[in-house]
């Protein structure tokens, strides 16, 4: 497959663009006038936020998604719900350690667990992924134990767990530094001739950095198996989208010859329909895809951000009408996929999820000093070596004047 | 004397208010920086009161912040421009060090770039990584930028404002931890200069030479070797680029020893050019050979290992008890 007949497919939706003109005459800096997107902005949604399965017959764009969850059991969506529920316990519970002073730091995705559990649960255990630092629900899609994700939001070490075990890379900080490392993966697995896919996982912030245009351009020109899933949760701690972008994110990938999609974030069903889509393309060798997942960010950005100085309670109450667990609750009740005891028998699960975590957390030992000179290098340095000697004798000395009295 | 007891975070809110109210050219830029006031609140209400056209919320991209400074200076602005954290300057670096820092020289001196950097560097906040280095010595080793860090809160207000009327580009770098530490600032004294350093306490048998975070610490270490009899100075550099040779030799040749502290890594960082240049300068006045205490050849550690890691009291007092045994 070419790169030009990836370019040549048609954008899933074209809008928003008919009043750029008017804008850039504007001469402001700082102050932008138009709205950067539509104010309804059009969804691949399979799910309403009532719980009803969308008429796909209505709706030609959602038709050729909805194909790909066609094979969803109850079961599955029982499934999803049990992991949009505990992943958002095992947060909860984390938040909560963060305010009894157990972990120092802590990103929530409360309201992203739709966007997180439905492309996580469309990956296979040969995909590979690279999160940002907000992708707990990924990372239980993932099997990694929830309570090494803590490690580093508790400070007692970078990372956690070892990410070939699960095809999980670590938390990447730095924004946007991941797409380019998820691209360069991607490109080695085309060289081996695999048909695994990778996705990378950004937020609509890290969408203004260098790193990810350029991840954009290496995976378009390499026509890499690469899923760039943007969880655009409309803020970068302070900044709106508009602060951001002019054009809905999901059409910038048409610039650099791949598709872009719009999918409602907080529906799990079409978040993991799009997905699949996505990395089926990937694995026939079709090259990248812009997953744009349209959701919020229901808390705080971290445990130390204070978003009232910067949004609005009814924008967030707005959102609250959308939860992608509430939805999928309403449509098992309604459709009878789901019973009282199998709510019942979930909450008893979560209980032990909720008290597991605080029990490991808490027991978590503080890492070994001398654990700063560990792992510099694989291949050993000389000055590591010295410092690491002195440090010893010095805290030895420590030792042996307490001796001494 | 108008002299006012204020954190070292309000006095560069302060500071930055005067700037933007002294000369219309000044714009502050930067990640958060116009409801939110910046992550440290470093920049509160200034949106507020200067609006949106001098106080700018950009977007979420660090070389797009220097790139466009520099393109904003060259059109006769004095950006002034936030990076939220030390560990998030490096997507700027190469702005920074291959265009902000040579273009005044390519020019042919005809052109000029006043453009500053903030950065609140260094550890001791419990953060996650990428949010508590020091990557001072790094900025310090490129020709064409100035590199300097308050300890206090009068440096942080005058500095700063000093920095914004260079007319080169200023990197200043902002003890994170020291923010809430307070002190007094007269903001109608005549300050000293930039990149002078300053004796912060006078002493006779050693001298301690810090910038930002580990003054306070080499002021505590003065303090307690003062208690076991010993005479300590301790200099404050305030600027790591230039540095004050002269000011420092001044205090050496009192003392005959001296002992560097930073946080950063002691191979390659700032103490190890000081030690050279000292030693050259002083070769016959040193009773013992210059020593650095700083970060180890290793990432900077998870923050439940950062008080092993950074230079506390007890590894200054036993420098200078090494030192003194020469
Ligand atoms: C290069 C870089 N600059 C700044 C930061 C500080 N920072 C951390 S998260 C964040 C906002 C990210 O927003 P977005 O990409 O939308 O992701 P979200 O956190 O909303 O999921 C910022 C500015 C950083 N981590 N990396």
């Amino acid at each position: 497959m070419t790169v030009e007949s990836t370019a040549a497919r048609k954008p899933r939706r074209s809008s928003g663009t008919k009043r750029a003109a008017g804008a850039a005459s504007a001469r402001k800096t700082a102050a932008a006038t138009a709205q950067p997107h539509d104010a309804e902005p059009q969804l691949v949604q399979l799910l309403t936020p009532e719980g009803e399965r969308v008429d796909v017959n209505d709706n030609p764009d959602v038709a050729e998604f909805a194909p790909y969850v066609e094979d969803i059991t109850t079961e599955d969506l029982r499934g999803l719900y049990r992991d949009m529920v505990l992943t958002r316990r095992f947060d909860g519970e984390a938040t909560a350690l963060q305010r009894q002073g157990e972990l120092g730091l802590w990103a929530s995705l409360l309201g992203q667990e739709a966007a997180q559990i439905g492309s996580g649960r469309a990956l296979r255990d040969d995909d590979y992924v690279f999160p940002t630092y907000r992708e707990h629900g990924v990372a239980w899609c993932r099997g990694v134990d929830p309570t090494n994700l803590l490690g580093m939001f508790r400070g007692v070490n970078h990372g956690g767990w070892d990410p070939n075990t699960n095809n999980f890379h670590l938390y990447t900080i730095v924004i946007g530094s991941q797409t380019l490392h998820a691209t360069g993966y991607a490109m080695g697995v085309a060289k081996d001739g695999a048909d695994s896919a990778v996705i990378a996982y950004f937020g609509d912030g890290a969408s203004s950095q260098g790193d990810v245009a350029e991840a954009f351009t290496f995976s378009a020109v390499y026509n890499s198996p690469v899923v760039f899933f943007c969880q655009n949760n409309q803020w970068a701690i302070s900044e709106p989208t508009e602060r951001q972008m002019r054009v809905p994110l999901y059409q910038r990938a048409q610039g650099f010859g791949f598709p872009g999609v719009r999918v409602d974030g907080n529906d799990v069903l079409a978040c993991l329909a799009v997905t699949r889509w996505a990395l089926e393309r990937a694995r026939r060798g079709e090259g990248p895809t812009l997953v744009e997942a349209f959701t919020y960010r229901m808390g705080a950005h971290t445990t130390s951000d204070d978003p009232t100085k910067y949004r609005r309670d009814e924008e967030t109450a707005a959102w609250e009408a959308k939860d992608p667990i509430l939805r999928l609750k309403a449509h098992l009740l309604a459709s009878g996929g789901a019973d009282e005891a199998f709510f019942e028998a979930l909450e008893a699960e979560s209980e032990a999820l909720g008290k597991r975590v605080r029990e490991v957390v808490r027991a978590m030992p503080d890492p070994d000093t001398m654990a700063i000179f560990e792992n510099v290098y694989a291949d050993g340095h000389a000055l590591v070596d010295e410092e690491r000697a002195q440090f010893a004798a010095y805290l030895a000395s420590f030792e042996s004047a307490e001796e001494g009295h | 004397m108008a002299a006012v007891k204020m954190s070292i975070a309000k006095a560069l809110n302060e500071s930055l208010r005067k700037a933007l109210e002294t000369d219309p050219k000044v714009l502050i830029m930067g990640e958060d920086v116009g409801k939110l006031g910046g992550v440290f609140r470093i920049t509160d209400g200034l949106q507020k009161d200067f609006g949106e056209e001098r106080v700018i919320d950009t977007p979420l991209a660090e070389s797009g912040i220097v790139g466009t400074a520099i393109g904003l200076a060259l059109r006769g602005y004095r950006p002034v421009v936030e990076i939220q954290f030390d560990g998030f300057v490096f997507p700027a670096y190469d702005q920074i060090v291959t265009q902000l820092a040579k273009m005044h020289a390519r020019a042919l001196g005809k052109i000029k770039l006043p453009v500053v950097v903030r950065i609140p560097y260094a550890g001791g906040i419990g953060a996650v990584e990428h949010h508590s280095e020091s990557p001072e010595a790094l900025f310090a080793h490129v020709p064409g930028l100035k590199v300097v860090s308050p300890s206090n809160a009068s440096d942080a207000y005058w500095m700063l404002q000093q920095a914004i009327l260079s007319d080169d580009p200023v990197i200043f770098f902002e003890p994170k931890r020291r923010y809430w530490d307070k002190g007094d600032v007269d903001v109608e004294a005549i300050p000293g200069e930039l990149h002078k350093a300053r004796v912060a306490r006078p002493g006779t048998d050693l001298t301690l030479a810090a910038y930002g975070p580990m003054v306070k610490v080499c002021l505590e270490a003065a303090a307690a070797a003062a208690e076991e009899g010993k005479s300590v100075e301790v200099v404050d550099l305030r600027s790591m680029s230039p540095v004050d040779f002269d000011g420092l030799q001044a205090s050496v040749e009192r003392t005959r020893r001296l002992v560097v502290v930073h946080e950063a890594p002691v191979f390659l960082g700032v103490g190890a050019e000081i030690a050279a240049r000292i030693t050259e300068r002083c070769f016959y006045h040193l009773e013992a050979p210059v020593l650095r205490v700083g970060g180890f050849h290793a990432p900077y550690p998870p923050a439940r290992l950062e008080d092993e890691y950074l230079p506390g009291l007890d590894r200054v007092l036993d420098a200078v008890d090494r030192s003194l045994a020469y």
